[in-house]
C-alpha cells in the first residue's frame, strides 16, 4: 500500500502536504510525531474512513496493490484494510456479535462458519481463553483492554489485508499494552499493520519502519533502528530524543 | 474445532447482503420530506379556508368585538382578549411559583430527592388536558365561587378587575388552570438552564461571602437567564393553545370584561365549541380564520423560545 | 460570634427564600397528588366490570360503561401510531445521518412549528382533510389528527437519541466494511434503542390523552363502531363530554373513564422512565 503525492484538506485547513510514502506488506509501520501532526489524519485517508467527515477532501493517490482506493467500491476497500481506533469501541452487542459482525456484513451467513471465524479470531487475539465463557455477555463488561483487543479481534474476523491502528494503547495500561504488542507481533506474517503511536517506545519495539510527521508533512522514513539511532534529519534526532516541544 | 469445517474466505466483491446505500438515504428522505409537506399542507390548508372571512372582513376580523354566527357577522377580538389575558394571568402565576420550585430542585435539594421530585412535575405534564378540566369542574369552580372570588372582591373590589357577579367560571378561573397546565414545563426547562450554570460562577459567589440566596438570585440566575425566559416562551405557546381545561371552565361568553369573575371566551374553546356544528360556509371559514390566528400567535412565541433557549445551547457549548 | 444587623438581615433572607422555593416545589408537585386522590376516591366508586364492557347509558339511567370509548381511543391510536412511527422513526433517522443542509434545516423546522401547533388546529385541518371529502366523522380523520401531533415528537426524539450515539461506533462499523445503511440499521439504531423507544411510548401516551384534535374528526359515539368511516367514541371526548352534562350519572362515569385515561398516561411514562434509567444507569 502506498501514497503518492497526497494532500489533504479539512474545508480550507491542508492537514497533509505532499506525503509520499510506502507500505510494506507484512511488516509494521509506525506513524510518530507530535499531536496534530496529521499521522492520524493519514492513517484514515487510507481505509477512506475521513469521507465520513464533512469537508474533507484530498489530491494525490493512494494504492492499494497498486490500484487506486478510490477506485474501489468503499465497502470491499475497508474489509480489505481494517481499523482499530484509539478508544475502544464495542458495539453495545454480545461479544460474540461483536467479532461476528464484520463477517456477517461482508456476506457470512452460516451460523457454523460464523462460530469458527468468532473463535479463530479470539485465538489469534489471545483472548479466547478469557471470553470463551462469556461470549453471549456484553461486550462492555469487558475491561479496557480487553475491550480493545475484542476490537482488534474484531477487525481480524475479516481477515483484512492491511489492519490501521490509530493510537491503540493510549487509554490502556503498561501490562495490556504488552499484549496488544504481543498480539500486533503474531499477526504480522499474514498482515500488514499500521500503527500511529504517540509513544516513541512502542514505535521502537514493534515497528520495523517508522515514519515522522511534523506539521503535516512526512519528515523522514526509515527502518525504525535508523530513525531512532541515526536519523537524517535534525526535527526528527530532536524529537526522538525527546527535545521537542 | 478440528473436525469442523472452515468456512470459505470472505468473499472481497462488494457483498449483496447490504442494503443500499442510496435505498436508504432516499427511503428516509421521503419521510423526512413528507414531514415538510405536511406542514406546507396545515398552514396552505389554513391559509385558504381563512381566506373567505378575511378577505370579507379584513382588518375588522381583527378589531371588531362582535360574534354572531346567526347574522353572519364575526370578529375575534373576544377570542384573541380572553386567549392573551388568561394567558397573561396564568403567567403571573406560574413564573414566580415554576422558578422558585426549579430554584429548588437545581440548587437546593439533594440530587436524588431532586430526580424524583423533577420526575413527578414531568408526570404533572403528562397529564392530559381533559382530567384538568374535569377536576376543575368539580373543585376549583366551586372552590372560586365559594371562597377565592368573594374573598377578592371583599378585599380588593375596589379594582375593577375583582368587581362584579360571581360565577366560578371565567377568566380567572380559566387562567388558574392554565397556570398549573403551564408550570412542569416552566420547571423543568429553568432547573436544566440553572444545571448549566458553570459551578466555578456559584463558587465565586460563595467565597465571597455571599448567602446561598444571593448567589443564586444575583449570579446564576442571571446566567440561566435566557433558558428561563425561553422556558416562560414555551409556557406562554402552550397555555394560549390549550384548549380543553380553558373550554370546560372559561364560561364560555364572548364579551370583553374587565373584570377577572367574568366568563369569557378563548380562541381554542371557541373553536372547540362551535366548529362541528358550524352554520354554514361563512361560520366555518371564521372558525379556521380564528385557527389561523391562533396559528400564527404560538408560531412566533415558540420561535422566540426556541430561539433563545438555542443561544443558550450555544453559550454553553 | 455577634451578626451585624446588615448580616442578620441577610441571613434571614436567605431563609426566608429558599423556604419559599421549597414550598413551590412542594404545592406544585401536590397538585399531583391531589388530583390522583381525588379521581381514586371518586373514580372507584362508579367502577365496575360493566365500565369495560357495556355501552354508556342514557342520561338519568345509571349503570352502563364505556367499552365503546376505550376500543374507539385504542383503535384510533393505534392508527396514529401506525402512521406516526414510521414516518417519525424514518424521518429522524434521515435528520440524524444524513445531514442534507438546507433540506433537513427545513424538515427540523416544519418539525418544529409542526410541534407547537396546537392541536385544536391540528383537529381542523384533518376535518378539512378527511371529513370533508368523506362525508363523514370517522375512525379515519381522528386517528390521522392524531398522527400529526405523533410525528414531530417521535422525530425530534430520535433524532435527538441517534446523534448521542457516539461516533466511535459509525466509525467502527464502517472500518469493518458495513456502508452506511447496514451501520445505521445494526449499530446505530441498536445502541439508541432504548432512548427511541422511549420516545414512541411517550408519544403515544400524549396523544391517547389528547380530545381536542378529535372534537370533530371522530366525533362521538353513543354505541359500537362497526368500521373506520364511522364517528367513534374515544375516552378523552367521553370525559369531556359527560363532564360537562348536568348529570350525576354521567359525572361518575366521567370520573372512572379520567381514572381509567390518567392510570394509562402515567403508567406509560412511568415505564418510559425505567426503560431510560436502565440505559443510563
Amino acid at each position: 500500500m502506498r501514497s503518492v503525492n497526497l494532500n489533504f484538506f479539512y474545508s480550507q485547513f491542508q492537514a497533509l502536504h505532499d506525503i509520499n510514502l510506502e507500505i510494506e506488506s507484512n511488516k509494521i509501520t509506525a506513524l510518530i510525531g507530535p499531536s496534530g501532526c496529521g499521522k492520524s489524519t493519514f492513517l484514515r485517508t487510507l481505509n477512506r474512513i475521513n469521507e465520513t467527515i464533512r469537508g474533507a477532501n484530498y489530491t494525490g493517490e493512494i494504492l492499494l496493490d497498486g490500484v487506486s482506493v478510490l477506485s474501489q467500491d468503499v465497502t470491499s476497500l475497508r474489509r480489505r484494510v481494517g481499523m482499530v481506533f484509539q478508544k475502544s469501541n464495542p458495539f453495545p452487542k454480545s461479544i460474540f456479535d461483536n467479532i461476528a459482525y464484520g463477517p456477517k456484513v461482508n456476506g457470512m451467513t452460516a451460523k457454523a462458519d460464523l462460530e469458527v471465524t468468532v473463535e479463530r479470531s479470539l485465538r489469534r487475539s489471545a483472548l479466547w481463553e478469557e471470553v470463551k465463557d462469556k461470549l453471549q455477555k456484553p461486550a462492555s463488561a469487558l475491561s479496557g483492554g480487553q475491550q480493545q483487543r475484542l476490537c482488534i479481534a474484531r477487525a481480524m474476523a475479516v481477515e483484512p489485508e492491511v489492519l490501521l491502528l490509530d493510537e491503540p494503547c493510549s487509554a490502556l495500561d503498561p501490562i495490556a499494552t504488552l499484549k496488544i504488542e504481543e498480539l500486533l507481533f503474531s499477526i504480522k506474517d499474514s498482515t500488514t499493520i499500521v500503527i500511529v503511536t504517540h509513544n516513541m517506545q512502542q514505535a521502537a519495539r514493534v515497528a520495523d519502519k517508522t515514519g515522522f510527521f511534523m506539521l503535516g508533512k512526512l519528515v523522514e522514513f526509515d527502518r525504525t533502528e535508523t530513525i531512532f539511532k541515526n536519523p537524517s534529519k535534525k526535527e526528527t534526532e530532536d524529537y526522538v530524543t525527546g527535545r521537542f516541544g | 474445532m478440528a473436525t469442523r469445517a472452515q468456512p470459505a474466505p470472505i468473499p472481497i466483491t462488494k457483498p449483496s447482503t447490504q442494503m443500499g446505500d442510496a435505498t436508504a438515504r432516499l427511503g428516509t428522505m421521503f419521510f423526512a420530506g413528507g414531514i415538510l409537506i405536511i406542514t406546507l399542507i396545515i398552514v396552505g390548508v389554513l391559509m385558504e379556508k381563512s381566506w373567505l372571512t378575511f378577505s370579507k372582513f379584513g382588518f375588522g376580523f381583527l378589531s371588531g368585538t362582535n360574534w354572531d354566527p346567526n347574522n353572519e357577522q364575526f370578529a375575534s377580538l373576544p377570542f384573541v382578549y380572553g386567549t392573551l389575558l388568561t394567558s397573561f394571568l396564568a403567567l403571573l402565576i406560574a413564573v414566580p411559583l415554576g422558578v422558585g420550585a426549579a430554584i429548588f430542585l437545581a440548587e437546593l435539594a439533594p440530587a436524588n430527592i431532586s430526580s424524583v421530585l423533577t420526575f413527578l412535575v414531568e408526570l404533572l405534564a403528562a397529564v392530559p388536558s381533559v382530567i384538568y378540566g374535569l377536576l376543575a369542574i368539580f373543585t376549583l369552580v366551586p372552590f372560586m365561587r365559594d371562597y377565592v372570588e368573594p374573598g377578592l372582591a371583599a378585599t380588593l373590589g375596589f379594582l375593577p378587575f375583582f368587581q362584579g357577579q360571581i360565577f366560578g367560571v371565567g377568566y380567572l378561573t380559566a387562567a388558574i388552570i392554565l397556570a398549573v397546565m403551564t408550570f412542569p414545563f416552566i420547571i423543568s426547562i429553568s432547573r436544566e438552564a440553572l444545571l448549566d450554570v458553570p459551578r466555578d460562577q456559584r463558587e465565586a459567589a460563595l467565597a465571597l461571602g455571599a448567602t446561598k440566596w444571593e448567589s443564586v438570585w444575583d449570579v446564576v440566575l442571571p446566567n440561566a437567564r435566557l433558558g428561563i425566559i425561553g422556558s416562560i416562551f414555551l409556557g406562554l405557546a402552550r397555555a394560549l393553545g390549550e384548549t380543553m381545561a380553558v373550554t370546560m371552565v372559561i364560561g364560555n361568553d364572548p364579551s370583553i370584561k374587565a373584570s377577572l369573575f367574568a366568563p369569557g371566551y378563548t380562541i381554542a374553546a371557541v373553536i372547540a365549541n362551535e366548529f362541528a356544528e358550524a352554520s354554514g360556509n361563512m361560520h366555518l371559514s371564521a372558525l379556521v380564520a380564528l385557527a389561523f390566528v391562533l396559528f400564527l400567535l404560538t408560531m412566533v412565541i415558540n420561535g422566540a423560545a426556541r430561539l433563545m433557549l438555542a443561544r443558550t445551547a450555544r453559550k454553553n457549548a | 460570634m455577634t451578626m451585624s444587623p446588615r448580616t442578620r438581615w441577610r441571613y434571614a433572607v436567605n431563609n426566608v427564600m429558599l423556604t419559599l422555593t421549597a414550598l413551590c416545589t412542594i404545592s406544585t408537585i401536590s397538585i399531583l397528588f391531589f388530583i390522583l386522590g381525588y379521581l381514586v376516591v371518586n373514580g372507584i366508586s362508579s367502577f365496575d366490570l360493566a365500565f369495560f364492557t357495556q355501552l354508556p347509558k342514557a342520561p338519568g339511567e345509571s349503570g352502563g360503561g364505556m367499552a365503546n370509548a376505550i376500543i374507539g381511543s385504542a383503535l384510533m391510536v393505534g392508527l396514529a401510531s401506525l402512521i406516526g412511527i414510521p414516518v417519525g422513526f424514518l424521518g429522524g433517522i434521515y435528520l440524524a445521518e444524513y445531514d442534507g443542509g438546507w433540506f433537513s434545516n427545513a424538515v427540523r423546522y416544519a418539525a418544529d412549528l409542526l410541534n407547537g401547533i396546537p392541536s385544536i388546529v391540528l383537529g381542523i385541518v384533518a376535518w378539512n382533510l378527511l371529513v370533508v371529502p368523506m362525508k363523514s366523522f370517522s375512525a379515519w380523520a381522528g386517528g390521522v389528527a392524531l398522527s400529526l401531533i405523533l410525528i414531530p415528537i417521535i422525530v425530534r426524539s430520535t433524532e435527538q437519541f441517534l446523534r448521542a450515539v457516539p461516533n466511535s461506533l459509525r466509525e467502527g462499523a464502517l472500518a469493518l466494511g458495513a456502508n452506511k445503511a447496514t451501520t445505521t440499521l445494526t449499530v446505530i439504531v441498536p445502541a439508541a434503542r432504548r432512548g427511541i423507544l422511549t420516545g414512541i411510548i411517550l408519544g403515544v401516551a400524549r396523544i391517547a390523552g389528547e380530545t381536542a384534535p378529535l372534537l370533530f374528526t371522530s366525533l362521538n359515539n353513543q354505541f359500537w363502531t362497526t368500521s373506520l368511516g364511522q364517528p367513534t367514541a374515544s375516552l378523552p371526548v367521553m370525559i369531556f363530554t359527560h363532564a360537562i352534562s348536568p348529570y350525576d350519572d354521567w359525572h361518575r362515569q366521567a370520573w372512572a373513564a379520567g381514572l381509567v385515561l390518567l392510570t394509562i398516561v402515567l403508567l406509560a411514562n412511568i415505564t418510559a422512565r425505567f426503560v431510560v434509567s436502565r440505559n443510563v444507569g
